[in-house]
């Protein structure tokens, strides 16, 4: 381990991205199927958006894909291993998420909130925690607010927090819901660079998002989904230049 | 103005109130605050495992839970006081020896830990579903996703629901008399009770009510400025300030931290 200093800019690190595979994925709540038989593969360390009117199920496939709901039926695949052999906490430690509503640990500062699962959950001394957790800060440009707790923080601050908080576990995914969605207009983009910045060093990225621009400049992959289901997968120019479908060139001709 | 006197005599004898005010002080007021934090301990702690057992993913811990919380509640506390204080006397004798004041206690405890039980449960209830979805989402278990994050949450939420609480049992620590108590272990009320035979009028009874008041009506005053402050929160107002800043400060960041190289 490297001595980190909290004042420079840290140095940069890559990630090695896991690939990420859904198959056939249905899930449900109660008895209606909100999610029908999706599949998607991710390649490792590349990022896929998943775009779509809401209610379309973007966010149940997130939250399937590390298991805070749980499938009803269908696999994903974690570095090629099926993610619904292995006990919960044990994969959620391998896959980062991050929430609209940033979801920060109130009476935590930020360092606090970094540092909280890397010593209860990784087992690393507290020592080591918070010195880690510095570093993660530093690296989304918040060192300074390191003390702060996040009502004291803007929007953009926290979610970077977050982003943070769920980069020091390691993660080989990153998944993202709605991560810029209740932002001020202003700080959007931050939170979005940082994200972008994320992919491009590395990380497997799952990434529900509104921003079309984000998607169109970022993705590797764009899905569009509605009503439970993919309709259209492919490139950013795939989709946003040659639309076929002609429920997403309603829902584009809506939001761009 | 004959009836005027009459109701000095009989509730403001002041002879009669300085003369059981020594005794109130050190047996009354001793006992009533010993009983009264030993039942609130034993009853927050018991609370806190009825609350956790009610707001179990399992049936199994979710029922008993409730029952025990229905029963408790629902019954007059005299009515378990006695049956606790009389029907475990000689389990209780052998343990404690022949004082009733153990199982008083104990009695007190159970029919708090029921209500500070839903207290408790409100309060982790009440605590926003994303905070335990981002503890479960680093791979915290269930288990320290509570304890760590979301019941601390809730508990703090529920402090000023706790005080009243113990007002409640200050004032139900009177009932614990019925059991017998020894003379040196009277809490207020009996105090009060017993000079009031003596002196023929109600004078020590009223002291030994303010007695109760005394501590009580601070306690709810303390609980009011709690529950202002929790509502209005501890934020003091700030200048105006620009959310431009914050993009300045990102932008002066390595550009590499925030991947804007283009």
């Amino acid at each position: 381990m490297s001595v980190a200093s909290n004042t420079t800019a840290p140095d940069i690190e890559t990630f090695h991205g896991s690939s990420l595979e859904l198959k056939n994925l249905t899930m449900a709540y109660g008895d209606i199927d909100v999610l029908r038989n999706v599949s998607l593969t991710v390649a490792p360390g590349t990022t896929t958006c998943i775009i779509g009117p809401s209610g379309s199920g973007k966010s149940t496939l997130l939250r399937g894909v590390n298991r805070l709901h749980e499938p009803k039926s269908g696999d994903v695949l974690l570095a090629g291993e099926s993610a619904l052999q292995v006990k919960p906490d044990t994969l959620r430690r391998r896959i980062g998420m991050v929430f609209q509503h940033f979801n920060l640990f109130p009476d935590h500062t930020a360092l606090e909130n970094v540092a909280l699962a890397l010593w209860s959950v990784k087992g690393m001394s507290k020592a080591q925690a918070m010195e880690r957790a510095r570093r993660r800060l530093a690296e989304v440009g918040l060192a300074e607010r390191a003390d702060h707790r996040p009502r004291d923080l803007s929007g953009g601050q926290q979610q970077r927090v977050a982003i943070a908080r769920a980069l020091a576990m390691e993660p080989e995914v990153m998944l993202f819901d709605e991560a810029t969605s209740a932002l001020d207009p202003e700080l959007v983009k931050g939170v979005l660079n940082l994200m972008a910045g994320l992919g491009k060093r590395g990380m497997t990225m799952l990434v529900v998002t509104h921003e079309m621009g984000f998607a169109r400049k970022v993705a590797d992959q764009v899905v569009f989904m509605d009503e439970g289901e993919v309709v259209e997968a492919g490139t950013p120019a795939d989709l946003f230049d040659n639309p076929r479908s002609e429920r997403l060139q309603r829902f584009l001709s809506e939001v761009l | 103005m004959d009836w005027l006197n009459t109701i000095i005599r009989t509730f403001f004898d002041f002879g009669a109130m300085a003369e059981v005010l020594p005794q109130l002080l050190g047996v009354g007021l001793l006992n009533t605050l010993i009983i009264s934090v030993a039942a609130t301990v034993l009853g927050v702690v018991l609370g806190m495992v009825i609350a956790v057992m009610g707001i179990s993913p399992s049936k199994w811990l979710r029922v008993p839970a409730r029952i025990y919380t229905d029963l408790f509640r629902g019954l007059p506390a005299i009515l378990t006081i006695l049956l606790i204080g009389q029907g475990f006397a000689r389990f209780s004798q052998s343990v404690f020896g022949p004082s009733p004041y153990p199982l008083g206690i104990i009695a007190l405890s159970l029919i708090a830990s029921a209500y500070i039980g839903e207290i408790f449960r409100a309060g982790i209830l009440s605590v926003d579903k994303g905070q335990g979805e981002a503890c479960r989402a680093l791979g915290m278990s269930y288990a320290k996703s509570m304890a760590l994050v979301v019941v601390p949450q809730g508990v703090r939420r529920v402090l000023p629901a706790l005080v009243n609480q113990f007002i409640a049992i200050v004032k139900d620590s009177s009932l614990v008399y019925f059991l017998g108590l020894l003379v040196s272990e009277r809490e207020l009320f009996r105090v009060g009770q017993d000079a009031a035979v003596l002196s023929g009028n109600l004078s020590p009874l009223v002291m030994a009510g303010i007695f109760y008041l005394v501590i009580t009506v601070p306690l709810t005053h303390l609980v009011n400025y709690f529950d202002n402050r929790f509502r209005t929160g501890r934020r003091r107002p700030a200048a105006p300030s620009s959310g431009l800043k914050e993009v300045k400060e990102l932008d002066a960041a390595s550009p590499l931290i925030t991947g804007s190289n283009t």
